[in-house]
């Protein structure tokens, strides 16, 4: 290759295949290298692009590593206190109801500190759509244990490993959200490999849909890594979280139009 | 139309808010302002003018709900007592953080922990120093007759969208559950049109709206904190509101906001009757607090005496405002006790003329 070949040289338009969306900011990410944060909101840009709704659409940050998500979407975003997202959105939505509204939520945040609020704004069946990010522990604050820590893992505040006798059982937030009237549609994705990426894709989509059907809630978790948390390198922690992980929050759709989705 | 009605002081505050043109109201039941709520879901305000009402999960949900709906550029309110706005405390930091209006209704009761049903003035401290965590301060109105509950709500969405900041009208149990006459307002409209700051949804012709109350680089929070307190000041300049009663020659001063300056009202006929020159400064915002004319008076009189109903809260705030020009003293009544005018008028003889 010459010496000068530049990316221009390379990507040409004949040979342009994807594109970063305009509904990203172009600020650079605060995301550890190869955490699934990026993605899942590169995958939200881009489903608010491709529906033409950037106009219409409200979103709601956590606290934990997304708190800084409104410097990477290019739409009218807030930020709500740890835990509190979903009453906030049930607030903007029940007074601009034309409006597409999601939170964007940690494990820590949604499971933890808010949990009543996201039972209840489940409960209420409020027009919006979660995200749920679930990498089974505190990112922001270093790799503390969450609710949804696995039963043997290990975290800053777990450090032999979660003992469920002394520290409870980990909870699976989203099969319990199911349950409720109010819940449309509830599924469970990943973001680790290309054919993951397009599935969780199309949930976010559906989630937003689904917001013109005005027929309740959505909330689409995504099982992801925390690789820093984790103490692994990117490709360890997918391959750690494919085994570990997957078997107890299992990926695919909980409830589908209001009913939960019979399992053989 | 101006309309005449006999109310509560809570469901003057409910009909002023529907009034005011106010699009959302999110609370949670406790007593003694549970009335607030019930009478806004009996009233169906949502036929009336469309504005939204619910019943949130807790203090915390609902305040964070206001939070939501202020930062869309709404007029929004939310009423509790004393427990209930311990509760909402986070989320208030988190409003006067993000610069937002909001209306907020403390019809306290006596503390502390569950304590009692019965009024009092002991969130006196909560409601003026800020309440939640950081360097913040709400504004807030004391209101001491069902008249000025309904009058408040629609000054302190002024207030609130004027300085972008959360108002507080601070009342307590027995104005909300006291019936009294009161002139209404003439319905107001629902804005059409919000501030350029609100979060109604990016359009192509503007960059996108943030509200968050974050900054991690320690230089901008510390400029963003300058700027708050640049804010309160121009409030103490502009927006002392107070009442004098009798002062023009009084000798001792009382000094007491809400139910109590209503009583003291009361002292200071029957001291003057006994011959002490009584007079009565009823502080109506007490934040911004009325230093201003409370220094004035102290340089004429020869003892202030200020009644709460509490251990004494806002006596300090009287002895930072007369800087020892005169003797300062406080009586005062707890657990939802209401002194009498008879206590107050012996109080401030036995603190005076002995
Ligand atoms: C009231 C309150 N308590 C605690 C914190 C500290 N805190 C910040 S982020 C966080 C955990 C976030 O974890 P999670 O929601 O799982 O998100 P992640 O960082 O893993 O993406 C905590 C406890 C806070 N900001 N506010
Ligand atoms: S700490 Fe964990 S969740 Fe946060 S950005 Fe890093 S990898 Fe992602």
């Amino acid at each position: 290759m010459a010496e000068n070949t530049g990316i221009k040289d390379i990507v040409k338009d004949e040979n342009l295949v994807y594109q970063k969306t305009s509904v990203l900011t172009d600020n650079v990410m605060h995301y550890c290298p190869g955490c699934g944060h990026g993605t899942a909101h590169r995958l939200i840009a881009e489903v608010i692009e491709d529906m033409d709704i950037q106009s219409d659409t409200l979103g709601v940050t956590p606290v934990g590593c997304a708190v800084l998500m409104y410097n990477y979407l290019d739409i009218d975003m807030q930020e709500a206190a740890h835990g509190r997202a979903p009453a906030v959105a049930t607030a903007i939505k029940r007074l601009m109801p034309d409006k597409y509204v999601f939170t964007y939520q940690g494990d820590g945040d949604l499971a933890a500190i808010g949990t009543a609020e996201t039972i209840h704004a489940c409960n209420r069946g409020e027009n919006i759509a979660i995200f749920f990010i679930n990498n089974g522990i505190y990112g922001m604050t270093g790799g503390q244990m969450a609710p949804t820590t696995l039963s043997g893992m290990k975290s800053s505040t777990s450090p032999y490993g979660r003992d469920v006798q002394m520290m409870g059982n980990p909870m699976k937030m989203t099969e319990l959200v199911a349950q409720l009237p109010g819940t449309w549609y509830v599924t469970r994705q990943t973001v680790h490999t290309p054919a993951s990426v397009r599935k969780a894709k199309k949930a976010i989509r559906q989630a937003f849909e689904n917001q013109k059907l005005k027929k309740g809630l959505s909330l689409v978790e995504i099982v992801s890594n925390c690789n820093s948390g984790w103490k692994m390198s990117p490709v360890e922690a997918n391959k750690w979280m494919a085994e570990n992980m997957f078997p107890f929050y299992p990926p695919g759709d909980i409830k589908l139009e209001g009913k939960l989705v019979v399992k053989e | 139309m101006k309309e005449l009605k006999l109310m509560k002081g809570n469901e003057a505050i409910a009909e002023a808010a529907i009034r005011a043109g106010a699009d959302a109201y999110f609370g949670y039941p406790i007593t003694p302002q549970s009335e607030i709520l019930e009478y806004l879901m009996a009233e169906k305000p949502h036929e009336r003018t469309g504005m939204v009402v619910l019943q949130a999960e807790s203090e915390v949900a609902a305040i964070n709900m206001v939070y939501g709906g202020a930062a869309c550029g709404r007029k929004v309110l939310t009423s509790s007592s004393s427990p209930g706005i311990s509760l909402k405390q986070e989320g208030l930091s988190y409003i006067a953080g993000s610069e937002l209006p909001c209306v907020v209704v403390n019809v306290v009761r006596g503390g502390p922990g569950l304590g009692t049903i019965q009024p009092a003035q002991s969130d006196y401290f909560q409601a003026v120093k800020g309440g939640g965590h950081g360097d913040y301060r709400l504004i807030v109105l004391a209101p001491q007759s069902v008249q000025e509950m309904a009058d408040f709500v629609d000054l302190g969405f002024e207030l609130a969208f004027k300085y972008r900041n959360p108002v507080m009208i601070l009342t307590d149990g027995a104005l909300g559950q006291m019936m009294e006459k009161v002139w209404l307002q003439e319905q107001k409209p629902r804005m059409k049109t919000f501030p350029e700051w609100a979060t109604t949804g990016k359009t192509p012709d503007r960059e996108r709206n943030v509200i968050t109350s974050l900054d991690l680089d320690s230089a901008e929070q510390e400029k963003f904190n300058l700027k708050l307190q640049e804010k309160y000041r121009k409030l103490e300049a502009e927006e002392v509101r107070f009442e004098h009663t009798e002062t023009e020659d009084a000798e001792y001063l009382l000094v007491a906001y809400g139910t109590s300056a209503r009583i003291c009202q009361k002292s200071v006929r029957l001291a003057r009757e006994k011959g002490i020159k009584a007079g009565l400064l009823r502080p109506v915002t007490l934040f911004p607090f009325p230093k201003k004319p409370l220094m004035e008076l102290a340089g004429k009189v020869k003892g202030i005496l200020t009644v709460e109903m509490s251990t004494g809260q806002m006596v300090e705030d009287v002895r930072l405002a007369v800087e020892c020009k005169v003797q300062v003293e406080h009586y005062g009544r707890m657990g939802g006790i209401i002194p009498t005018p008879e206590e107050i008028v012996d109080a401030l003889g036995n603190n005076f003329l002995k």
